[in-house]
């Protein structure tokens, strides 16, 4: 369960922790309650899963991971799950989500692939189809070309929990 | 900027499980085998220098408010000036050229469905293009955090 409190400092630590000796203490002060209380409430909103991740959030392209593909499969219903579940386990793959199908769209699994360069990225994903048997499903592979915007999520902290 | 040995580690063993105690950075340090201030400067460097974006949270998609990944068709004259409208937005997270004849993808987020859906209204009624829509079904994902290879 998440209360007001939570959201808030949900909102308070997404821009960014202190990178100063009490940094908990800091974003406590903010909030007008005690550091232990910060570190709790965080702690908590990690074991629940509602903190997906915290720590160091980097930037893939500056580290010389400059190539980004987005490859869609048309896999069927009954065994999406499968192998969604299966791609997220594999190393190069960063993010893995079904979606729903769309007219002239017929791509229903999604992944991203982060590589040093389009070549490695190409060799990973012919891996990928090669060990999951997926070479009788029709994919494409969207390169990133122009980042226009990248920012963290932002959450107002008046957002709404499910 | 040259990455030390220091820099390396930081990037690579402090994407998930930030320490949750008063001195983090002490215990970070501690860790390592260096002084806290040496891990604050390191920090601060890679945050100047943009190789990290921030220390903060990741939160699962739709656990706070709601999410939608948007594709949009643009002929590539007209791709920046529409890309640019999206990008004002303060919804808009990420947004990116991808090679397809759908080329602009981004990632939206509001406190409910119907700002939601208000956002993308406005943006179709601005640019005079259709937007798809692509909520999440399902997310598969469980290794968190992205080994990164920084020694070639």
């Amino acid at each position: 369960m998440t209360d007001a409190l939570d959201r808030q400092l949900i909102a308070a630590v997404q821009h960014g922790l202190p990178i100063t000796s009490r940094p908990y203490l800091a974003i406590a002060q903010q909030l007008a309650i005690s550091e232990q209380e910060v570190i709790n409430r965080l702690t908590q909103l990690k074991q629940q899963g509602l903190i997906k991740r915290f720590g160091v959030i980097v930037h893939h392209r500056k580290l010389g991971y400059q190539a980004n593909a987005m490859v869609v499969w048309n896999i069927p219903d009954d065994i999406v799950d499968e192998i969604g579940c299966k791609l997220s386990q594999e190393k190069c793959v960063n993010l893995c989500y079904q979606r729903p199908r769309r007219e002239n769209w017929a791509y229903n699994l999604y992944c991203m692939i982060h590589g040093k360069s389009r070549d490695t990225v190409l060799a990973q994903l012919q891996q990928i189809i090669e060990t999951h048997a997926l070479s009788a499903f029709a994919y494409q592979v969207l390169f990133s070309r122009r980042c226009f915007k990248q920012r963290g999520a932002i959450y107002a902290a008046d957002s709404g929990l499910r | 900027m040259q990455l030390t040995a220091l820099h390396k580690a930081l990037l690579n063993n402090y994407q998930q499980d930030f320490p949750l105690s008063p001195t983090p950075y002490l215990e970070i340090a501690t860790a390592l085998g260096v002084t806290e201030a040496e891990v604050l400067a390191a920090l601060t460097e890679l945050a100047n220098q943009r190789f990290i974006s921030r220390i903060g949270l990741i939160i699962p998609p739709n656990q706070l408010g709601v999410s939608c990944l948007v594709a949009m068709a643009i002929p590539q004259a007209q791709l920046q000036t529409v890309a640019n409208v999206v990008s004002s937005y303060s919804e808009v997270n990420h947004n990116y050229e991808r090679e397809h004849a759908f080329n602009l993808w981004f990632v939206l987020i509001a406190n409910n469905q119907q700002h939601l859906q208000k956002v993308l209204t406005e943006i179709e009624q601005k640019t005079g293009f259709l937007t798809m829509q692509l909520p999440l079904i399902a997310d598969y994902f469980i290794n968190l955090g992205f080994e990164l290879e920084l020694n070639d």
